[in-house]
């Protein structure tokens, strides 16, 4: 024992200058941890199959689809953003708006470049906007909710289409406008419910104010779509 | 071409191991014998960068476990050696560009600066909205435009969806170019434009009125803006029209006018520069409304038609258009459009 303790003491002669006081023997192991599991974890979503990354993104953006569609305070919406929902709904709401005619003496309804415009940018400015008034949410997390929230009036718009296959004008416009309102209002309230969390209580109006007018304007486009025949 | 003394290498041409771990801090480099063979691009700088950073770890790894250091500054005439320094010379490029480009980042991007124009309570923004179409006056002491851009850029957006709509329902038809486009280039360019111009204005009459000043004056003159249209577009009756623009549009220039002359009283403006200030603003800001109005009735594309034919009118009947007091106007604006048409074209 007072041997190791004397050979201890020899190999860390040179570490008493380090601030130590006197010759503290330090004894037990130092091991280099080889191959932890949460390590393997990272390097092993390389090796996966194909259809497991994609069930894996496909079941999380599906999981954020329910949060739009029943919004109660819930952080997942915020916590694990991604844009895939946002471009799969904003893909197909312009290849559905897209106006059914080329001539070029007719612009028939808002062509594919121009909602996806819309859409982007009107996100974009909606989040600067929020930010500026002291918001507390991060870029992205507001684009992933603005885009998950524009779910119900693309719902809205396969309805519209349908109706418009056949029935009386009148009807027609009634109903859809009765399907336009409801979707725009639950589009609005949804996105409301995760970003107004992330300001300060007395400027909620502030914020809601633009999405409310982002959601119209794209409610108003929805609603004034004609297809041509 | 130095020769290797004293290292542990078995292999003939010198190996890679001691002379790397000291490459990182030699300074004594024989530049002639350096060739392009191992090249690094900038495309591949960050993975070389992550690889130094490993290849340092792995040398300090090394050199703890020897016990000999071996002498600085060796030059073997290896390509391992050229490929180092050019490896570090890029390293530091690579270094100083992102430093560089994060800093221009910092600088441009920052949207802090709009921050304290943002600063705003919903009560103050109503109160400003409802005071907008209130012409105070007699104000004897000089007051302060608040310079603020939540309600500016609100009352923008607004007067965009609300164009948009007129547009639509009015069946207007825009050929080089889309609707959205326009509305929004029309909006912007004239909150933009305008508020510039009477920056300018007022700088050469030497009236101290920052920029941020008339945008948030000219914005909050738009709310009028937004309430004639809104109705009129929905509304079809040309009188109401006349009625609303001379009244609200009115109110809310003798709003902004008033505004500009209380702010400018207590500088050393003269009676002139400053008549010329408030007419220019109230002006442009009537014509504007008027312009709004008529001009998205298919006159864009009467426009279009005019440059290539002048026998069409450039604006079209449409069936609402029923009163006579209105084909009197069409006519007047009819025929300035058709000059305008004209000097273009000649242009």
């Amino acid at each position: 024992m007072a041997e190791v303790e004397e050979t201890s003491k020899l190999m860390f002669a040179g570490l008493s200058d380090v601030s130590i006081s006197g010759d503290i023997p330090v004894e037990g192991e130092i091991n280099v941890p080889v191959g932890t599991p949460s390590q393997d974890k990272e390097y092993s979503t390389l090796d996966e199959p194909v259809k497991d990354t994609i069930l894996r993104d496909l079941k999380a953006v599906g999981k954020k689809f329910v949060h739009v569609m029943y919004p109660k305070k819930s952080s997942a919406l915020l916590r694990d953003w991604d844009l895939w929902g946002p471009l799969l709904l904003c893909v197909t709401l312009a290849l559905m708006l897209q106006g059914g005619s080329v001539d070029s003496k007719d612009d028939g309804g808002p062509q594919f470049a121009e909602v996806f415009v819309i859409i982007w940018f009107g996100s974009v400015i909606i989040t600067l906007n929020s930010k500026l008034l002291g918001g507390t949410i991060s870029f992205f997390q507001s684009l992933c909710v603005l885009g998950y929230c524009i779910m119900p009036l693309t719902v809205a718009m396969v309805v519209c289409r349908l109706v418009l296959l056949g029935g009386s004008w009148v009807f027609s416009f009634i109903v859809r406008l009765i399907v336009v309102t409801a979707s725009f209002s639950w589009s609005t309230f949804a996105s409301t419910a995760f970003l107004a969390d992330c300001q300060p209580p007395n400027r909620k109006a502030l914020v809601v104010y633009p999405v409310f007018l982002f959601y119209f304007v794209i409610g108003w486009m929805i609603l004034t779509f004609s297809p041509s025949a | 071409m130095a020769s290797s003394d004293g290292n542990k290498n078995t292999e003939p041409w010198g190996g890679f191991d001691d002379n790397i771990i000291q490459g990182t801090g030699s300074a004594v480099i024989d530049i002639e014998n350096m060739d392009d063979t191992s090249g690094s691009s900038f495309e591949d700088m960050g993975e070389m960068h992550q690889r130094m950073k490993e290849e340092e770890e792995v040398a300090e790894e090394a050199e703890a476990t020897e016990e000999e250091t071996g002498e600085d500054g060796e030059f073997l005439g290896m390509k391992g050696i050229k490929g180092q320094l050019r490896r570090q010379v890029a390293d530091e490029v690579w270094q100083a560009g992102k430093r560089q480009a994060s800093k221009a980042f910092n600088l441009y991007a920052n949207i802090d600066i709009l921050r304290p124009y943002f600063d705003v309570e919903p009560m103050q923004v109503r109160n400003r909205l409802i005071e907008s179409m209130i012409p105070i006056r007699m104000i004897h002491f000089p007051q302060k435009i608040a310079g603020e851009l939540y309600g500016p850029m609100m009352l923008v957006f607004t007067l965009v969806a609300i164009l948009l709509h007129g547009m639509k329902t009015s069946g207007t038809v825009i050929r080089e170019g889309t609707l959205m486009g326009t509305a929004i280039g029309t909006c912007f360019g004239y909150w933009l434009g305008v508020s510039s111009f009477i920056y300018f204005l007022a700088y050469l009459c030497n009236a101290q009125i920052t920029m941020v000043q008339t945008l948030s004056l000219l914005g909050y003159g738009l709310f009028g803006h937004c309430v004639v249209l809104f109705v009129t577009y929905n509304v079809h009756f040309h009188s109401l029209f006349y009625i609303l623009w001379l009244v609200v549009g009115g109110l809310s220039t003798l709003r902004m006018v008033n505004k500009q002359v209380a702010a400018l009283i207590s500088r050393t403006v003269g009676q002139t520069p400053r008549l010329i200030l408030c007419g220019t603003l109230g002006a442009l800001h009537m014509l504007f409304l008027l312009y709004l109005h008529f001009a998205y009735h298919k006159i864009v594309e009467g426009i279009l038609d005019t440059l290539e034919g002048p026998n069409m009118p450039p604006i079209q009947r449409v069936a609402r258009d029923l009163p006579v007091v209105a084909t009197a106007a069409m006519n007047a604006v009819n025929a300035t459009v058709k000059t305008l048409g004209v000097i273009l074209q000649s242009q």
